[in-house]
C-alpha cells in the first residue's frame, strides 16, 4: 500500500541537509517536490510498504493508504518507533483498535563494537576455515567437516 | 547532454550490494583486511540502514542449526535442503553455511537483535531450522555493525553499479566496476582487486498477480532487480540453475508469511470444501518418487498439490488461523492474558516483516481467531537464498569441496577475483537472512586471501570505461531528442519510459515463461517464442527514455531484469525435464528424468556474441 505525505505536517525537512524519507527509502521513491517544498511518493506502484519512511519521519507526516487493487478503505496502521521498542496502532475499518508493543533492540544504538574480540582470535587464520569470533560465538569448538566424495560420474 | 563528473575509487575488496550478504561480506572482509592494510568498500544503490530484502524486518531467522545445544548438525541441514529441492544441491556450499551460521546468529544476539527465548534460555524455535526474533530493526542493527567494521569513508550509498570491469590483460579476471549516482550527475569508477557481488535476487520479471499499485506489493523486495545476475553474466561468469525459480504459498494479496502459522501455531490448510489436500491428494506425490515420499513434503510438491486442486476447482485455499487459535486458546483454558499474548505474537509476525498483511486484515475487519485467510501461489521469483537456487556457479571451500567444485577460493565465480554471496550464489538454497550474511562472510574472508595471493593491481581498460560512461546517460539523450514528438511526453513512438517497458517484459514472461497466467507451464515452442520476443524487446531497450535520475535508475534495473528473464528461458529450455513441479512444468517433458537430468544446468553468457553457452555439471552427494 503506498505511502502518502500529510501536507499539514511535512516541512520538507528544512532543518536537515536531505529529507529523511528521501534518504532512507530503499525504492528511491520518496522525494521532495520543489514546487511545494514537501515530500511525496513519486512512484506508488513501486512502494513495498516497508514503512521505513513512516518510521523515520521526524514530523510523523507519512502514512499508508492500502493498495488500490485489493485493500478496502478506512483502516490504518501507525508505528511509533522508540529506541528499544516499537508500538503499532491498528485501526480497523469497523473502528476497532488494537495496540501492540514489541521489542526492537536489546542494546543501545551505536553501541556495537564489531571486533571487540580482536585480540582473542588465536588459532584461526586466513587459510583456516573458521570465521572471526569462532571461539566467542560459534558454540562448538571444532568446525565440522565432511569427507570429500568421489564424483558420481567418474 | 549530461557531462557527469567522474570519481575514481581505488580499493581492494569491493562489495556490490549492502543487504544481508553484502553486510556479512563487509564485516568479515574488514576484519581480515585490517592486518594487511587493505581497503574494503561497500557500494549500495539505496541506504544500507534499510536496504535489501530485510529492509522492513523479519519475524524469524530461518537458518540456525543450534549445534551448541545438539539440536542439529550440518549434515541434517544438507539432507533437508537436498530433499526440499528435489535432489539437486551443491552440498559443499550448503554444508559450509550450516557449519558456520550459528556463529553469525549468536553474534546478532550480542549486537542487540532480540530473540524469543524459552524458559531454559534457548532460542524459541518456530520450526526445526527456524528461530523467532523481534526483528523490526534487524537490518539497521546489522547495518550498524557493517558500517563500523568498514568505516564511514568506505561506504558509498545511492550509487547504482551497472557494469563490472574485467582486466585489460586478462578478460577472465576482475578489475572493478562502474556505477552512477542516483542523486547527482556523477559516475564512479571502482578499481578493485576482488569484487563480491551480493545485490539480491530478481523480482517483477513476471507479471505479478497484483495490478495497479499492487505492482509494489510483491512477495520479495521490489528493489531486488536482478543486478547481481546480470553483472556477473556480462562479466562472463558461469551461472547455475537459472531455471530454478521459486514460487511460494503465502497469505493471498498481502503476501504475509505463513511459517509461524504452519510450524508453530500448527494451522492447517483446507480447500473450499474443507479438505486437507496434503491428505486427499497425497497419492499424487507418487508420480514424483523418490521425492514424493520425503517428509516434510518438498516445497515444490506442496505447491504442485495445491495447483492440482485449484485446477479442479476445489479452491479457494484457506489457512485456518481460526481453528488454530481456537485450539490454542482452549489449550490455555481461554486465559485472557494468554489469549492476548498469542494474539500479539500472531500480529507481530506480520508487523515485523509484512505490514501490508496486517493492514489488509484491519481493512477487511478480519479477526484471525474468527475468520480464516486465503492462501495463494505467488508469481515466480529468481533468487538463490530461499527455496530456490539461481546464481553464480562458485567454488566451494577447500576442505570439503570435491575437485569438481573447487578452484582456489571459497565462493569465487569462474571469473578470477569475482566472488558472490547470498542470492548471488546458485545451488545453495535455504540460507535466508542469517545464511546469506554467513555466506557473505565466507566470501569476504576468501576475497582477502585471494588478494594475498594475487596482489597485482588491476589493469583498467580505459576505452571500456569511457564506452560504459557514454552509455550510462543515453536514456536522457533519447528523451531529449524526441520529447517534442508528442503533446504528451509519456506517449511517443520513439521511446519507452521504463515503467511502460517493464509491462511488456512481465507479460512476455507470464505468457511464455511459465507464469501463473499459464498455470506455470511452458514447452519448447513456447520458450522459443518467448526468446524471439525478448530479442525484439532488447532492441527496444536502446530506446528507453529517462527524464531524471530516478527514471535512469529504473532503466538500468530493467536491463538487469531482462537479462535474468532471458537466462531463465534458456535454462528452462535446456533442461528437458520437469524437476520442480509447482515451480514450473515442461509440458513436453512432464516427468522427472533422474537418469539424464540429475545434474546442474549451467550457462555462460558470451558478451561479444550474445549467445548462451549451456552445459551440465555433475551432482555429487557429500552427505549420505
Amino acid at each position: 500500500m503506498p505511502t502518502y505525505v500529510n501536507p499539514n505536517k511535512c516541512d520538507g525537512c528544512k532543518a536537515l541537509d536531505r529529507p529523511a524519507c528521501h534518504y532512507i527509502c530503499p525504492s528511491d521513491i520518496m522525494a521532495l517536490d520543489p514546487a511545494i517544498g514537501k515530500a511525496y511518493n513519486r512512484e506508488p506502484d513501486m512502494c513495498w510498504e516497508c514503512y521505513s519512511c513512516v518510521k523515520t519521519c521526524p514530523q510523523s507526516a507519512i502514512d499508508m493508504r492500502g493498495y488500490n487493487d485489493v485493500v478496502p478503505l478506512g483502516a490504518s496502521l501507525t508505528p511509533l518507533r522508540g529506541t528499544d521498542a516499537i508500538m503499532w496502532t491498528v485501526k480497523f475499518r469497523d473502528g476497532q483498535t488494537k495496540r501492540f508493543k514489541y521489542a526492537i533492540r536489546t542494546t543501545p544504538w551505536g553501541s556495537i563494537e564489531p571486533f571487540k574480540h580482536l585480540g582473542a582470535q588465536e588459532g584461526i587464520s586466513l587459510r583456516s576455515q573458521e570465521l572471526y569470533g569462532h571461539a566467542q560465538y560459534h558454540g562448538v569448538a571444532q568446525i565440522p567437516v565432511v569427507a570429500h566424495a568421489k564424483s558420481t560420474q567418474s | 547532454m549530461i557531462k557527469p563528473e567522474t570519481e575514481v575509487v581505488e580499493c581492494d575488496v569491493l562489495i556490490i550490494g549492502g543487504g544481508m550478504a553484502g553486510t556479512g561480506a563487509a564485516f568479515e572482509a574488514a576484519y581480515w583486511a585490517k592486518e594487511k592494510g587493505l581497503r574494503v568498500v561497500i557500494v549500495e544503490k539505496a541506504a544500507i540502514e534499510r536496504s535489501g530484502a530485510v529492509a522492513m524486518g523479519l519475524s524469524a531467522i530461518n537458518c540456525y542449526m543450534g549445534m551448541k545445544w545438539g539440536e542439529n548438525q550440518p549434515e541434517d541441514f544438507v539432507r533437508y535442503v537436498r530433499n526440499d529441492l528435489m535432489g539437486l544441491s551443491r552440498e559443499d556450499l550448503v554444508y559450509d553455511i550450516a557449519r558456520h551460521v550459528d556463529n553469525t546468529v549468536h553474534m546478532f544476539e550480542e549486537w542487540g537483535l532480540p530473540f524469543f527465548k524459552t524458559e531454559d534460555g534457548r532460542y524459541k524455535r518456530e520450526g526445526r531450522w527456524q528461530v523467532m526474533i523481534h526483528g523490526e530493526s534487524y537490518k539497521p542493527i546489522v547495518a550498524e555493525a557493517a558500517k563500523k567494521a568498514v568505516g564511514e569513508g568506505n561506504i558509498y550509498e545511492r550509487i547504482f553499479v551497472s557494469h563490472l570491469l574485467t582486466d585489460w590483460e586478462d578478460s577472465n579476471k576482475i578489475a572493478g566496476a562502474v556505477g552512477f549516482s542516483v542523486r547527482d550527475h556523477k559516475v564512479y569508477v571502482f578499481k578493485a582487486r576482488a569484487v563480491i557481488c551480493s545485490a539480491g535476487g530478481a523480482t517483477n520479471v513476471f507479471r505479478p498477480r497484483a495490478t495497479g499499485e499492487g505492482l509494489g506489493r510483491i512477495w520479495y523486495a521490489v528493489w531486488n532487480t536482478g543486478s547481481v545476475y546480470n553483472l556477473m553474466m556480462q562479466a562472463g561468469a558461469e551461472m547455475t540453475q537459472m531455471e530454478h525459480r521459486v514460487v511460494v504459498t503465502r497469505f493471498k494479496d498481502g503476501y504475509g508469511p505463513v511459517g509461524m502459522w504452519f510450524l508453530m501455531f500448527k494451522a492447517v490448510s483446507k480447500n473450499g470444501f474443507g479438505e486437507e489436500i496434503e491428505k486427499t491428494r497425497v497419492h499424487e506425490l507418487q508420480e514424483w518418487l523418490p521425492y514424493g515420499n520425503i517428509r516434510p513434503i518438498p516445497t515444490p510438491l506442496r505447491n504442485h498439490l495445491m495447483l492440482n486442486d485449484i485446477k479442479e476447482g476445489r479452491g479457494p485455499h484457506y489457512i485456518r488461523t481460526d481453528e488454530a487459535l481456537q485450539r490454542m486458546f482452549a489449550e490455555h483454558q481461554n486465559n485472557p492474558k494468554k489469549i492476548r499474548e498469542i494474539e500479539a505474537d500472531g500480529w507481530e509476525d506480520f508487523l515485523d516483516m509484512t505490514m501490508s498483511q496486517a493492514l489488509l486484515w484491519a481493512s477487511e475487519n478480519i479477526d484471525p481467531a474468527k475468520t480464516p485467510s486465503e492462501l495463494i501461489l505467488t508469481e515466480p521469483y529468481l533468487m538463490g537464498s530461499h527455496a530456490s537456487a539461481c546464481g553464480a556457479w562458485v567454488s566451494g571451500p577447500e576442505d570439503i569441496a570435491p575437485k569438481e567444485y573447487f578452484w582456489g577460493y571459497n565462493r569465487m565465480t569462474t571469473v578470477k577475483g569475482l566472488f558472490a554471496a547470498g542470492d548471488g550464489v546458485g545451488a545453495s538454497a535455504h540460507k535466508f537472512s542469517s545464511g546469506s550474511f554467513t555466506e557473505g562472510r565466507l566470501a569476504g574472508k576468501a576475497a582477502v586471501a585471494y588478494i594475498g595471493d594475487h596482489p597485482a593491481a588491476p589493469n583498467m581498460d580505459q576505452d571500456r570505461v569511457e564506452s560504459i560512461k557514454a552509455s550510462l546517460y543515453k536514456p536522457y539523450e533519447v528523451f531529449e531528442e524526441h520529447r517534442g514528438s508528442s503533446t504528451r511526453e509519456e506517449i511517443s513512438p520513439h521511446y519507452l519510459l521504463p515503467k511502460q517497458a517493464l509491462m511488456r517484459l512481465q507479460k512476455t514472461m507470464d505468457e511464455y515463461g511459465a507464469g501463473p497466467g499459464n498455470y506455470y507451464v511452458t514447452n519448447e515452442p513456447t520458450l522459443r517464442r518467448g526468446l524471439e520476443l525478448l530479442k525484439l524487446y532488447k532492441e527496444d531497450l536502446n530506446k528507453l527514455a529517462a527524464r531524471d535520475l530516478h527514471d535512469l535508475l529504473r532503466c538500468w534495473e530493467l536491463r538487469d531484469r531482462t537479462a535474468c528473464a532471458e537466462a531463465h528461458l534458456h535454462h528452462m529450455l535446456f533442461r528437458k525435464e520437469t524437476r520442480w513441479p509447482g515451480y514450473y512444468y515442461r509440458g513436453d517433458f512432464p516427468k522427472l528424468d533422474e537418469d539424464n537430468w540429475k545434474v546442474f544446468v549451467n550457462s555462460r553468457f558470451n558478451s561479444p556474441t550474445g549467445e548462451y553457452e549451456m552445459s551440465r555439471k555433475p551432482y555429487i552427494a557429500l552427505v549420505p
